[in-house]
Order: C-alpha cells, then structure tokens, then sequence
C-alpha cells in the first residue's frame, strides 16, 4: 500500500508546486513508484513544471466522471520511468471534482504506487481540502514569511479536522518543508529563522530549500530542478527532503550565504 | 525614526515572530467560533437602535488585540434629532 502525501501550504505562490515535482522526480529516482497528482482544477500548472503540457489527454475530471480510464489519463515521465502525472483539469467549474470520486482515484493509485504526492491548490477552501482529505501525510510548505506561516498554521488547523484520517480518530503525519529561504536575509534578521517557523508551527522539519535560480531555469524548460540542475544547492537540498520523507536520517544543512568577493571586501553588509 | 531605533534595526525578523505569536494564540483559540467582534457589533448596535434611530456608519468599533488582553472601543455618533421619543423613559 503506497502512501498518499498532499503537499500543502494555504498561500499560493510558495513553492507547492515546485516541490511536488521535485521531491517526485528524486523519489522516482530513487526507485520508488510515483504518481503525482495536480489538484489546482482550473489552473493546472504541474504538467508545465513537468514539461508534460503537450501530451495532455485526459485529465483527473475526466477520469472521476468515468469519461476516461485512470490508465488513459496517467502521462509517464520520459526521463524516470517510475514517475507519472495526473494533470489537473483546465474546467473553470470548481465543483467538478466530487469527494467519491478522488476516493476512488486515489484509493486504485495507492494499490499500484509506493507514492501519490497531491499537489494543492492555494487557499483553504474545497479544493484544498480535497487535496488533503485522503492524505496519509502531509508536507507544508512555508516561506519564512509572516503571511505564509500564518496560512500554514490555518492549514494545520485543517489537516487535524477536516482529512479522513483525522475524522477517524488518527493524525496525518506533518512535516514542514521551508522555501525560498534566503540565508543572507535570515542572517542580517530581515526573515524568519527557521527556529522561529518551527517554534511558531511546532511541526518538525523536512527541510530548508534555498532561493535559488535554478528553480526559475528548471521550470522554463520543463523539469524538475531535482532532474534538470542534481548538483545545484536547491536541488540537493531536495534529495535530502525526499530520503527524509522515506524515513532516513539525514543530518539539517542550514543554507548559509555565499558572500561575493566584493561583500567580503566589504565586511558585513549594512542595514 | 529616532536614531537608536536606526542602530536597533538589526532586523525585522524579531517583530515578525512576536507579531505571528500573538496573532496566531487568538486564532487558534477562535478556529470555529464566529468572530467576537462581529457578534458584539451587530449586538450592540441592535441595543441601540431600540431607542435611537442610528446609521450603520455611526457606529464604530475596534479591537486592539494584546497577548494578555484586549481592548473594544465603541464610538457611536448619535444625531441629536435621531433620538427616539421612548429613548426619554
Ligand atoms: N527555491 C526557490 N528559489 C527560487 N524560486 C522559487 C523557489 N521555489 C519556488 N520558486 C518560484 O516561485 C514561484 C511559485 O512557485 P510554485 O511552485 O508555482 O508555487 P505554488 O505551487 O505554491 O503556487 C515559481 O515562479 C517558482 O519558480
Ligand atoms: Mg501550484
């Protein structure tokens, strides 16, 4: 039985997407069966961030009003050949996904994958509900930012009453995934440190992604910066997020900042 | 900005959490409870409105929420041709 895991936030904008494509490509990699899941009905963008736009069917809808098979819907990755997609609908009516019929999605996806990673959309409305209602766990993503830690801890509020685990007396396993984080800012106290975003939400951490470019370049050619840049410093830190959302013990990097030689001649930059 | 808050602005970060800490004891404390403010709003002004004909407008309330207490402020604007004869007893 594969683990269904929404990756979650609130706020749009984050890096929800982003990282479900991310964390999936590495998951995939690494040998693991992974189907991702876009839940933004109306504003699919998981399949660009895949690069996967062209080649579009059939979408969640489809399959959950029986107009086409879950097998016809499923796109496979052409670069990791465990690694598929389910692309959200572009139907601008909200209410075509019914509760029954992600159930059943979700419940024939977990049969055949080791991972169902749902990618939310913004808000906390039933679409984002939809998202997590199924969920075994759920990653909360979270910029160190007052708005967004906010959203995120109404998101927790969520995850601990309105998901089917929670109705059924268990807890949805919760992790916080830190993004865009920049060291320079945190170490100057212009953002959030991540002590203060753990203590705030009291949820443990999965990990600490960089603000990076690479992210930005990853996404205009349609890949997941885990597969498109594996070395650069968001990507590894995703490989690490990953083999800890697997359960491995991997030790926190705090991202620190690289000063260029002209901070460096400089000394420490001025408020 | 006074000078020594120049040379305190290490960073904004410290306002943020102290800010986010506050915020966030109310409303999870409020999660599914309607909002008091509002009740009391529509409370009062319903009070009010028994003897005094008063706008919407008229009437203004604020919270200032503190991590211990808060405070409401009511300010109602009576138009001293508005009061009602029953308003005298
Ligand atoms: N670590 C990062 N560094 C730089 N840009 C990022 C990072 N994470 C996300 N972004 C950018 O932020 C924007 C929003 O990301 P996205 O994943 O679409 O958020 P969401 O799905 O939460 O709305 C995108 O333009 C993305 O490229
Ligand atoms: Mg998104």
């Amino acid at each position: 039985m594969g683990k269904v895991v929404v990756v979650t936030s609130g706020k749009g904008g984050v890096g929800k997407t982003t990282s479900t494509a991310a964390l999936g490509a590495v998951l995939a990699q690494s040998g693991k069966k992974v189907v991702l899941i876009d839940f933004d009905v109306g504003l699919r963008n998981l399949d660009l961030v895949m690069g996967a736009e062209r080649r579009v069917v059939f979408d969640l809808v489809n399959v959950t009003q029986g107009q086409a098979k879950l097998s016809q819907a499923l796109i496979r990755d052409k670069r990791v050949e465990s690694l598929f997609l389910l692309p959200a609908s572009q139907t601008r009516d909200k209410d075509a996904l019914t509760e029954e019929g992600v159930a059943s999605v979700i419940n024939t996806l977990r049969e055949k994958f080791d991972y169902v990673l749902c990618d939310s959309p913004a808000g906390i409305e039933r679409g984002a509900q939809l998202a997590m209602r199924f969920a075994d766990e759920a990653v909360i993503v979270t910029n160190p930012e007052v708005s967004s830690v906010r959203d995120s801890d109404r998101i927790i509020g969520l995850l601990d009453s309105k998901t089917l685990k929670a109705e059924q007396g268990e807890t949805v396993t919760k992790h916080v995934l830190v993004t865009r984080y920049d060291a320079g800012r945190a170490a100057r106290g212009e953002m959030l440190s991540i002590a203060d975003v753990l203590e705030i939400l009291s949820v443990p951490l999965l990990g600490i992604i960089p603000e990076n470019q690479g992210v930005l370049r990853a996404s205009n050619v349609g890949s997941p910066v885990t597969l498109d840049e594996p070395t650069n410093a968001a990507a590894r830190a995703y490989a690490d997020a990953a083999r800890r959302l697997q359960g491995d013990d991997v030790p926190m990097v705090t991202p620190v900042e690289k000063k260029g030689l002209l901070n460096r001649l400089l000394g420490r930059r001025v408020a | 900005m006074k000078l020594l808050d120049f040379f305190k602005r290490g960073g904004s970060a410290p306002v943020a959490r102290e800010r986010l800490q506050v915020l966030l004891a109310y409303e999870r404390n409020n999660r599914n409870q309607p909002d008091l403010v509002a009740v009391l709003r529509e409370e009062i002004i319903a009070v009010i409105a028994k003897h005094v004909q008063i706008n919407q407008d008229d009437v203004k309330i604020t919270m200032d929420r503190g991590a211990t207490t808060s405070t409401l402020e009511i300010d109602i604007h009576i138009p001293n041709a508005g009061i009602k004869a029953s308003a005298a007893i």
